[in-house]
């Protein structure tokens, strides 16, 4: 084959102007992009490095086993970190169930009507709720109305609320994941929704609804609000080392409310407690995160496309 | 004899857009009908009006009326016994992220089948029917998802075929697998065709003139002709559009 254009090997690879230009600006894009991860990495490192730093005179494992003593002043964390489990637990237990079956609901079965525009609408809008204005409506309806009283009970049930409609979009948006093929492909074999719900969608959408869920663990450990007209209290001594030592009809401490009166309504408070607490409380929270990423990965190993 | 289909004056639309005009055909049973046309001219929406998968799209309506064994199939209270009445073979070939055996023996659990020897003898049947049995015999627990296009297209016929359906609908199955192949189901379609009724749609002009007994041709919404592929494929079908279609020389 004649070709006129003469190509050298010499001049064939040679960088143009054009090459030059595109080259520095993918390596300023780079670096940019670069310079905004770090800035997002380093406030928490300062945030964990201080934290600890403030804190080693008094982390111990005694620390988290033993109830305040001295008027908040001294001792451990024991009563306010149970409390803390109990609100996470009792409050997923309720919410979780509810959110991931609403939006199986919602993803799989609802046509498009008046009601499911208003639901995709309260969910959006309660998830922008404020904290403290969820924590009003608990005191309304769970601690007057329902007459839970002030109880780990009613604190609860206040931050079910708050996680649930963020525990529906996640979990919505797991579903919508799986390829509306797969569905089709199920419905022309004769299965019903719920068979092709059990047998297609929920095993290829589990990790990313889990993960959803766990996430909501780190919001109901961090707030104060919701749950300190409904349940929390200043101070309340349980048994020590006793993982059932609060009845979910009485009130508990709590870790970020502790946190928070330790910090601000206590005077001479040994300096280390309150890093304490707070090194437990984001310990904790970071712990479960790191919990759901593996279980992400494994589950995503098994992903099956 | 009567016939295995009836559809008359049949309209669908999405929404305000027209996709089927009052068509009206019967098919026979035990033939190979194969509908040709242009894209948009309603072939795929045809089918799915027929297993009543239409349904899950929510801005479409369906007016009319199509008869399977003479019930009209808006009568049928079971639709799950309707779809398994029916195999449906999509163009895209889809694996179900499930392994190749669970694939085909997906139709036959859903309706309750549970022993494993009759699962088994189904699954081997099928998959040598959509000749992938070969291929895949030593690997029956590979994900679905993991085959080649081409082989994920067959396995979709392979479950089509799993609830032993009386109609097999195939919308475009060759498009994703090699001549030979398309051949070979060919080949296992002309011998399907004493146990059920086979819907054709396809864009192979070719593919339609060698396997089906009739032939409809659609376009935009309409039945324009529906005749003995001898006919439709000869000098002088009715229509002027038809001979242009068939012949490439359309539009």
């Amino acid at each position: 084959m004649n070709t006129d254009i003469q190509v050298s090997p010499e001049t064939m690879f040679t960088e143009t102007e054009i090459g030059k230009q595109k080259r520095w600006i993918e390596n300023v894009m780079r670096i940019f992009f670069l310079v905004m991860t770090s800035l997002m990495i380093i406030p928490l490192l300062l945030i964990v490095g201080y934290l600890l730093y403030k804190a080693l005179p008094v982390l111990s494992l005694e620390f988290i086993f033993a109830n305040p003593k001295d008027n908040m002043r001294a001792g451990g964390i024991w009563a306010p970190f149970l409390g803390t489990i109990y609100l996470v637990v009792v409050s997923l237990l309720v919410s979780a169930p509810i959110g991931v079956f609403a939006a199986v609901y919602l993803n799989e079965y609802a046509r498009e009507s008046w009601f499911t525009r208003i639901t995709n609408l309260a969910v959006v809008n309660l998830a922008g709720v404020p904290s403290i204005v969820h924590a009003l409506f608990g005191v309304g309806a769970f601690v007057l109305f329902a007459r839970l009283g002030e109880s780990i009970l009613a604190a609860s049930l206040t931050l079910a609320i708050m996680t649930l409609p963020v525990i529906i979009a996640s979990t919505t948006e797991a579903l919508k994941a799986v390829p509306m093929s797969f569905r089709e492909a199920c419905w022309n074999l004769g299965a019903t929704r719920w068979q092709t719900i059990r047998r297609i969608v929920i095993p290829n959408s589990i990790s990313g609804i889990l993960t959803g869920v766990i996430l909501q663990v780190s919001r109901a450990a961090g707030e104060t609000a919701p749950i300190m007209f409904t349940g929390a209290v200043f101070y309340k001594a349980i048994a020590e080392g006793n993982l059932f030592a609060y009845n979910i009809t009485e009130q508990c401490m709590a870790l970020s409310l502790h946190l928070f009166t330790i910090s601000t309504q206590v005077p001479d408070v040994t300096e280390g407690i309150p890093y304490g607490t707070a090194v437990v409380l984001v310990g904790s929270v970071l712990l479960i995160n790191a919990a759901a990423i593996v279980l992400r990965v494994y589950l995503r190993t098994r992903k099956k496309w | 004899m009567e016939n295995k289909i009836e559809i008359s004056d049949l309209q669908v639309h999405y929404g305000n857009k027209p996709a089927l005009n009052g068509i009206s055909f019967d098919v026979h049973p035990n033939e190979i009908l194969s509908i040709i046309g242009p894209a948009q001219s309603g072939k795929t929406t045809l089918l799915k009006v027929i297993n009543r998968t239409l349904e899950f799209t929510p801005e479409a309506t369906v007016q009319g009326s199509v008869k399977l064994d003479g019930v009209d199939i808006d009568t049928i209270g079971d639709v799950y016994e309707l779809r398994r009445r029916i195999g449906m073979v999509l163009p895209l070939p889809v694996g179900l992220p499930l392994s190749v055996y669970d694939n085909v023996a997906f139709a036959p659990r859903t309706a309750g089948l549970r022993t494993k020897s009759e699962l088994d003898e189904i699954v081997e049947r099928c998959l040598q029917q959509a000749a992938l049995w070969d291929e895949v015999k030593d690997r029956l627990d590979t994900l679905g998802t993991k085959l080649s296009g081409g082989q994920q297209q067959r396995l979709t016929i392979a479950r089509a075929l799993s609830h032993q359906p009386e109609i097999l609908c195939l919308d475009e199955f060759s498009i994703a697998i090699d001549p030979v192949t398309t051949m070979r189901i060919e080949e296992v379609l002309k011998t399907l065709q004493t146990e059920m009724t086979i819907l054709l749609v396809t864009n192979l002009v070719q593919q339609a003139k060698r396997l089906a007994n009739r032939t409809a041709f659609f376009l935009n919404g309409d039945l324009i002709e529906i005749d003995t592929t001898d006919v439709i494929f000869s000098d002088n079908p009715t229509n002027q559009a038809t001979y242009d279609y068939v012949n490439g020389t359309f539009g």
